[in-house]
């Protein structure tokens, strides 16, 4: 449990560095070139620029604690914009197709990975495993594109925008969420698939589960009551380490289908070089990656009580 | 020798294959989407090398008064938004996105591999030290962390080429530390200590040439990784930047276009998509091949 924190500390310093790191002078940057010393002098207060790195990042980090990740850039002098006011509405947003998209996959991935598992070298096996490999080598934007051409320009089924406003109801959010959910799943069941089915044929060739066959267990027994139960630890690893893809690909399907989520608020922040919003964006990816690590290995722990007790 | 006893069936002297009958059998014995593979690699290579021959228009040239022209015989693709040939556009691009995607590979293998390597054989504080760096590299997604740094530096080739060859490296340096661990502790090695051999001597002619194999084949897996990260990059406006032509600016700029029904714009994305495949068929025939398991048969 400690090392997770351990290692958000570690990348909240990485992601800070980035400020003090920060090569040329962001305050003239921001005000242009006519601004004059003063003006730059009191935009560096007012963004607190001014003050010596450990005291920022102290004040930075303990503001992100409760929630309060600093002033943007982009704010012009007098007016101050928040990175809550820019990201927070759009976290929402974030999450929820993020949220969707792993509920459909992850239960889809599994169940095909130990499908193909159990039926080794049929032709299902090797289908699906075409399949992944298509679903692993094509970029996001490939698949995205494709499905919009497909199900939103030549049969208008789906919305090629998914632009959501408040207060339209579950149908047609569905609608309009279709093809993002749609293209992140593809790339993410396409990789978990091929890792649990690997995962499970590794635990397939252990002396138990043959004693078990021997014994005249049926088959889909011998997968959910023996194989199973040892595969949580390695099946568990596995989610986690793919929604690091499920961020990535987020993060380009935002851009594609003009989703007003923090992926795309990142990369726009990244092009005008809005460094707090980067550092709010990257904090908020990164302790969701790392927070999924952490609950996998508790999964595993829980499920196998060796690992309970450190050698 | 003399054939005395004619009757007798003599068995076929087994010469010992040169490099190039061996190649040939390799490649004999190869399955027709590893063939396919082989062609697609070797034709990007070709387009990438002679790109300036082999386009009919220069990569930066307006060469129409008319944006978004339709495909016609002069301009085979149509042209751009800026009336440049969407055809050169292309081949160019293959120089571009995946030699940058290339270079990138290279340096992130060697300076994962020879780390990696290092870090397997010298002291374990050593060990300890870059084990725990790449950890903590590998602790943030890679195209988040890719954001950050492109943030601070700006997009530019070089600080591309840079961010994601030392992101890449973290993998390849726990691949390389894993598998020259298990050749570190081979007899062999043991032997070659007390013959007196030196480290780099040991490294070049004991470990290395165990470990090739698996470590050619991550370049290639690598090699995807990479050119799709970029290509991902560029597509997102962070990459490449115009003019150079490059298949994720490509896709970007004439994205819209998708709307009317128009599949010009995914001409560069299906020159990525097709490369990443071929380049895993090739893989999964080259580990086929390395690992010796059918030879002889």
């Amino acid at each position: 449990m400690g090392s997770g924190f351990v290692t958000l500390f570690i990348v909240s310093l990485i992601i800070f560095a980035a400020i003090a790191v920060l090569p040329g002078d962001f305050a003239k940057v921001a005000l242009g070139r006519s601004a004059t010393p003063e003006t730059v002098a009191n935009f560096q207060r007012s963004l607190g620029l001014d003050r010596p790195v450990t005291e920022r990042y102290v004040s930075w980090i303990g503001g992100a604690v409760k929630g309060d990740l600093g002033v943007s850039f982009s704010s012009g002098p007098g007016t101050p914009r928040t990175v809550n006011s820019i990201i927070g509405p759009r976290l929402k947003n974030t999450l929820f197709l993020a949220a969707i998209a792993a509920l459909i996959s992850v239960p889809m991935a599994l169940l095909f990975g130990i499908i193909a598992a159990i039926r080794r070298n049929s032709w299902l096996d090797r289908s699906l495993n075409a399949l992944t490999l298509v679903g692993i080598s094509f970029p996001e934007f490939f698949v995205a594109y494709v499905l919009m051409l497909l199900l939103a320009v030549k049969l208008p089924i789906f919305y090629s925008l998914a632009r959501i406003t408040p207060g339209m109801d579950v149908v047609e959010i569905a609608e309009r969420l279709a093809l993002p959910v749609a293209t992140i799943c593809f790339g993410i069941i396409a990789h978990m698939m091929r890792m649990t089915r690997a995962a499970i044929i590794n635990l397939l060739s252990s002396p138990y589960i043959e004693m078990a066959k021997l014994k005249g267990t049926a088959p889909w027994i011998i997968v959910l009551r023996h194989a199973l139960p040892n595969a949580w630890a390695p099946i568990s690893a596995v989610i986690a380490f793919n929604l690091a893809y499920l961020i990535v690909g987020v993060v380009v399907v935002e851009v594609v289908f003009v989703y007003p989520g923090i992926g795309q608020a990142m990369v726009d922040a990244v092009r005008s070089r809005d460094i707090p919003v980067v550092q709010g964006c990257a904090l908020i990816f990164a302790t969701a990656y790392i927070l999924l690590n952490l609950l996998a290995d508790v999964i595993a722990i829980a499920t196998n009580p060796r690992l309970a007790h450190p050698r | 020798m003399h054939i005395d006893h004619a009757h007798a069936p003599l068995r076929p002297i087994k010469y010992r294959r040169s490099r190039l009958s061996m190649l040939r059998k390799n490649l004999n014995r190869t399955s027709w989407p590893a063939r396919i593979g082989l062609a697609v690699v070797i034709l990007y290579a070709v387009m990438a090398i002679f790109a300036a021959v082999l386009a009919p228009f220069g990569e930066a040239d307006v060469v129409s008064t008319e944006p978004f022209a339709p495909w016609s015989l002069v301009h085979l693709f149509g042209t751009d938004q800026l009336g440049r040939d969407v055809f050169s556009r292309l081949i160019y691009g293959a120089r571009n996105s995946v030699g940058i995607a290339f270079i990138t590979t290279t340096i992130a293998i060697f300076i994962g591999g020879s780390l990696g390597i290092l870090s397997a054989i010298s002291h374990p504080w050593l060990d300890y030290l870059l084990s725990t760096l790449a950890d903590t590299l590998m602790a943030i997604p890679q195209l988040i962390f890719a954001l950050i740094l492109l943030a601070l530096f700006g997009s530019s080739i070089p600080s591309i080429v840079l961010i994601i060859a030392v992101l890449s490296a973290t993998q390849i340096f726990r691949l390389s530390r894993s598998l020259a661990r298990n050749i570190a502790v081979m007899e062999f090695i043991e032997a070659a200590h007390l013959r007196g051999e030196k480290p780099p001597w040991i490294i070049a002619r004991e470990i290395l040439p165990n470990i090739l194999p698996t470590l050619l084949a991550e370049f290639g897996l690598r090699f995807c990784f990479v050119f799709l990260t970029i290509s991902a990059l560029s597509f997102l406006g962070l990459g490449i930047q115009p003019p150079s032509a490059d298949w994720g600016t490509m896709v970007r700029e004439s994205a819209t276009f998708i709307s009317y029904g128009n599949i010009t714009p995914l001409l560069p994305a299906i020159a990525i998509a097709l490369l990443t495949v071929c380049i895993n068929f090739v893989i999964d025939w080259f580990l086929d091949v390395a690992s010796g398991l059918r030879d002889d048969q």
